[in-house]
């Protein structure tokens, strides 16, 4: 049972299916993030995959460059309720960057120039769900979206699409990010709503 | 989960945003800087959800959200001049742990508002008034124009008393008369360097269009301001 809202029509009368419960479709780009805007000088960035014995691979801005990229098309979904469909990425899959990691890990925490964190299981940046974006709409990622690198992984909500991405810790045992802390959901999957914790 | 909240008063702070009062049974109290998530239903099933930031401390089960105007927005013209008194919408909350200020929390506290990202500051400078906190508070407010201040009867008084916020206005457009400070986009020297309070250890809290947040926490930093201790929020073109 709900609550109806006598006179509400909505702008969009019949369903589009690309769209999460919840969400509404939005053609801007709207920027959210909990603190300023890091500015990483690109000779000095690094993205380090940390496994659960602690050894560290890194790679510099060009050698992530050098990678083969990808350029999905994906729709992208923010916890606030925004969508925003067929939006175009340039980056390199995270099953190219863990290839070679040598891990027995079910669990990652990412971690964001800034000291942003948050975690997700690492059978989601598998199997071709997830990049290390450096390209928007055919131009370079802007900062206040995350630029130099952001992760991209659409399929949950975007807090989990890191911005400013600086590493990747593989851990045995989960645990929670920035927002996994105050509240939100640990999983986060639009599609089953999971916004907040008990969701 | 959705609770019913039934609009029992309405207030006008703008031309373009209005304040509403809204009695949620069972509501669970909230700190200032959080938000609220509204779902209005359509008679056709089809349901639209907007979060708003809540603008006061609860009063028992009573709540307020401050909500400006999108001219094609599809939710906000709804709630603003669609809802009459007694009406009925459905609300969840509350949500978000981070851009909150705890009575209690230490050090001073900076508050630097771009228009309507005024309304999560004026909650914790409400919630700080309503829990007797001495924690050195100061508002620094941008508008474009006086007439678009959000609260500004309350602020000013808030202002006078002994012991109130400290309150700057930065104008963008046009100043008003007398004023010293000529129009125009809020600058460093419009912001107090870290150090402003006794204890200190000061943090910042940002909220507006995006624009404005990135170029003040921009500012802030070049400031001496730790970044660990600058909290921002930012409106969106379609956050409303």
């Amino acid at each position: 049972m709900g609550v109806f809202s006598p006179g509400f029509r909505g702008r969009s009368v019949e369903t589009n299916a690309a769209l999460p419960p919840g969400q509404h479709e939005t053609r801007d780009f709207p920027v959210l993030s909990a603190g300023p805007t890091p500015h990483v000088p690109l000779d000095r960035w690094e993205f380090t995959i940390t496994n659960e014995a602690g050894h560290k691979t890194t790679w510099s801005w060009p050698q992530l460059l050098a990678l083969p990229s990808q350029t999905p098309t994906v729709d992208i979904h923010c916890v606030t309720s925004w969508s925003k469909l067929g939006t175009t990425w340039r980056g390199v899959s995270l099953d190219a960057l863990l290839e070679d990691i040598d891990t027995a890990a079910d669990y990652a925490l990412i971690h964001s120039y800034g000291g942003y964190t948050t975690n997700l299981p690492l059978e989601d940046l598998l199997s071709g769900q997830a990049w290390i974006a450096y390209e928007f709409d055919g131009e370079g990622l802007a900062p206040e979206h995350g630029g130099p690198a952001r992760l991209l992984v659409p399929h949950l909500y975007f807090w989990k699409s890191a911005k400013w991405v600086r590493g990747i810790e593989l851990l045995l045992e989960d645990e929670p990010g920035f927002w996994e802390t105050a509240g939100y959901h640990d999983y986060g999957d639009p599609w089953r709503e999971q916004r907040y914790q008990g969701d | 989960m959705w609770r019913t909240a039934t609009l029992v008063a309405t207030r006008d702070e703008t031309p373009d945003a209005r304040t509403l009062v809204m009695e949620v049974p069972g509501w669970p109290g909230h700190l200032g800087g959080q938000h609220v998530d509204v779902r209005l239903t359509a008679d056709n099933g089809y349901q639209a959800t907007r979060s708003y930031s809540l603008a006061a401390p609860a009063d028992n089960d009573r709540v307020e959200v401050t909500i400006q105007r999108v001219a094609d927005g599809e939710v906000s013209p709804y709630l603003t001049d669609g809802l009459s008194l007694g009406d009925a919408v459905e609300v969840r909350g509350p949500a978000g742990g981070w851009f909150v200020w705890r009575p209690g929390d230490p050090g001073g506290v900076l508050l630097v508002a771009g228009g309507s990202g005024i309304v999560p500051l004026m909650a914790m400078i409400r919630a700080r008034r309503a829990a007797g906190s001495a924690a050195p508070f100061r508002l620094v407010y941008s508008v474009r124009t006086p007439e678009e201040r959000y609260y500004a009867a309350e602020l000013d008084q808030l202002a006078d008393e002994v012991g109130g916020p400290e309150l700057a206005y930065v104008y963008t457009r046009t100043a008003p008369a007398g004023a010293t400070r000529p129009a125009a986009r809020i600058g460093a020297a419009d912001l107090p360097p870290p150090g402003w309070s006794p204890d200190s250890e000061e943090t910042c809290f940002v909220c507006g269009p995006t624009g404005f947040v990135e170029a003040v926490s921009a500012l802030l930093v070049s400031l001496g301001y730790d970044p660990r201790r600058i909290k921002t929020e930012r409106f969106g073109p379609s956050g409303q």
